[in-house]
């Protein structure tokens, strides 16, 4: 053993300063294989938390068939799609038939790269972060490969040479460049009150301020839930394979475990947007009520409860995109659109403006950024709430399903409908 | 060791890109070509990150691969379009010829600039990135001078790419009403 090495092994070594090369790179290792197994697993089991939910809402069992309370049927759909026949249509693009479902994929699960899941480690070897990649980008890196799962779902309605196929891949790519626009909008106030693009300032602001940015932005909040919705083509938004018009859309013509990997891919960009939602608006691993985890780096009991906050927190979001699907109908295509470019992205523009305006006049003011800083932009958020879903929607999307129209308004309205289209409007519409 | 992996990295994504650009140019296949081209950008914006250009690198994904190529595929495969020889603008001989010429022009241009050095005046002081990057951040970098010295220059862009869109909105108008 070298004098110099013996030496640094004897020195006390600041829990706080960033590690060495060696430390970092076993932990960087260690984080890698733990998270991927993690994530696969969710994964896997969120396909069963789908069913059983589902069931439950519809007062039914769901599957209980393989394991205790059908524990076992992810393993059991895994090992199914496995041994199923792949087939290959005669004229399909072979290369890209092959290569759609891993784009589709890939992306979902390169955004787990910069999203922190815990407070940083204060390690007998130095600060080691909770975080596989810390990048001075790390928002805009979540916002660029985000938009790349299109790619998967594009190629394989193209490479399958069947017009449902091509019909849901086209539609899914209008869709989700429209709803892009209105996600990359609606995370500027975010940048803006954070004044930092890392995803773990992000957090550590929504701490400094007592508040998280679920109250302190809660319009922000909403305009990028609607979006994460579309972009990850869940119901009400799941256009691209709306089963009653296309078949199955874009995977119409795959098989086996080709076909499986669309729908992981589905549930994987469900996870990776959960855990965008709960960093960005909930906080992340920030622990609530507790001030002990906001001090730089931290001791392992804390990283390990910080963990368990972001998992329930990201797990609490996958439930709610299971109880969005069952619980609203399907978009028609012509008002999916229309909300995408027509409402969203006027509100997240002006919504920019003014959270810019406020932050700019507290500023001035020469506010602290404390809790009543924080106080005030809840107090701004809520008068914009009201104003959005009360004064500017009059009960047109909001709340369709009883809309606040007077029978003669609704009959004239129907009448215009009815002349323009020259169909029977059934009276459930 | 870290001079190493930079050099290797800067010449396995600059033959990532080389390779994907004359994929691009030779393939016949319009979806391929495209998607060899999505390649290219992703080579490019992994040298613009290893040059800590971290934010242009991630603007290149997000708006030539995340955006501008996802029109392109639509574009394509809406239009299904024929044989590659129909499409071309470069036909026969000639045509061939002096796309050639333009080509090695080029490339004799680029020859030149990298054996010629720079006037002293346009020379950046050595740590003047890392300085700024130290001091701003990966986006006030380049925040601080676009809205700051370069704010007129900026917004009469911005009022550019305006007059392209009402411009294309008024061709696309026409040629649909006759």
């Amino acid at each position: 053993m070298s004098p110099s090495l013996s030496l640094a092994l004897l020195q006390v070594v600041d829990r706080q300063a960033p590690a060495e090369f060696w430390p970092w790179f076993v932990a960087t290792l260690v984080k890698l294989v733990a998270l991927f197994t993690i994530y696969m697993i969710v994964v896997a089991y969120t396909t069963l938390a789908e069913r059983k939910v589902s069931a439950w809402m519809q007062d039914r069992y769901g599957p209980n068939r393989v394991g205790p309370r059908g524990l076992f049927q992810p393993l059991a759909d895994g090992l199914k799609n496995i041994m199923k026949e792949e087939t290959l249509p005669p004229y399909a693009n072979k290369v890209l038939f092959m290569l759609a479902p891993a784009m589709a994929f890939i992306p979902a699960m390169i955004l787990w790269a910069v999203i922190p899941f815990a407070a940083p480690w204060a390690s007998p070897w130095g600060r080691i972060e909770m975080q596989l990649a810390p990048l001075p980008i790390g928002l805009l890196f979540v916002i660029a490969f985000s938009s790349l799962g299109v790619y998967g779902i594009v190629l394989a309605g193209w490479s399958s040479n069947n017009k449902y196929a091509l019909l849901g891949g086209l539609r899914s790519s209008a869709q989700m460049v429209s709803y892009e626009i209105s996600m990359g909008m609606s995370l500027i106030p975010v940048l803006l009150v954070a004044g930092n693009v890392t995803l773990n300032e992000i957090v550590n602001q929504q701490a400094s301020l007592h508040l998280w940015n679920v109250l302190t932005l809660g319009v922000g909040f909403f305009l990028y839930t609607v979006s994460a919705f579309a972009e990850t083509n869940r119901l009400p938004f799941d256009l691209p394979e709306a089963e009653s018009e296309l078949i199955t859309g874009y995977h119409t013509e795959y098989s086996a475990m080709k076909f499986s990997l669309f729908f992981i891919a589905e549930y994987a960009n469900m996870l990776t947007q959960s855990a965008m939602i709960a960093t960005l608006f909930f906080g992340g691993w920030d622990i609530p009520f507790m001030r002990a985890d906001n001090v730089g780096a931290v001791s392992f009991p804390l990283v390990l409860l910080s963990f368990a906050i972001m998992f329930a927190k990201t797990l609490f979001f996958l439930f709610f995109f299971i109880w969005i699907r069952w619980t609203l109908p399907r978009f028609r295509y012509d008002q999916l659109m229309s909300i995408g470019w027509k409402v969203l992205l006027p509100i997240a523009l002006a919504y920019i403006v003014i959270v810019a305006g406020t932050l700019l006049a507290l500023d001035a003011a020469g506010l602290k950024r404390d809790f009543v800083y924080g106080a005030i932009l809840f107090a701004v958020n809520a008068v914009l709430a009201v104003v959005m879903f009360r004064i500017l929607d009059r009960g047109r999307i909001v709340s369709p399903a009883y809309g606040r129209l007077d029978p003669q308004e609704l009959a004239r309205l129907r009448s215009v409908s009815r002349a323009r289209t020259h169909l029977t409007v059934s009276a459930g519409d | 060791m870290p001079n190493f992996f930079y050099q290797f990295n800067f010449y396995l994504f600059g033959l990532i890109a080389i390779a994907s650009a004359l994929l691009f140019v030779t393939r016949k296949s319009p979806v391929a070509a495209a998607l060899w081209l999505v390649n290219v950008m992703f080579a490019l914006a992994a040298l613009y990150v290893m040059l800590d250009a971290h934010f242009v690198g991630v603007v290149q994904i997000i708006v030539y691969a995340g955006a501008i190529m996802v029109v392109f595929l639509f574009v394509v495969m809406l239009l299904n379009l024929g044989d590659p020889k129909e499409i071309s603008d470069v036909s026969g001989k000639w045509g061939r010829l002096a796309a050639g010429l333009v080509g090695l022009a080029l490339i004799a241009q680029i020859m030149t600039l990298a054996r010629s050095s720079a006037p002293p005046s346009l020379v950046q002081p050595p740590d003047r990135v890392a300085d700024d990057l130290k001091a701003l951040n990966a986006l006030g970098t380049i925040a601080k001078p676009l809205f700051g010295e370069y704010l007129l220059a900026f917004e009469v862009t911005s009022l550019l790419l305006l007059v392209a869109i009402v411009g294309a909105v008024v061709l696309g108008r026409r040629r649909a009403a006759s």
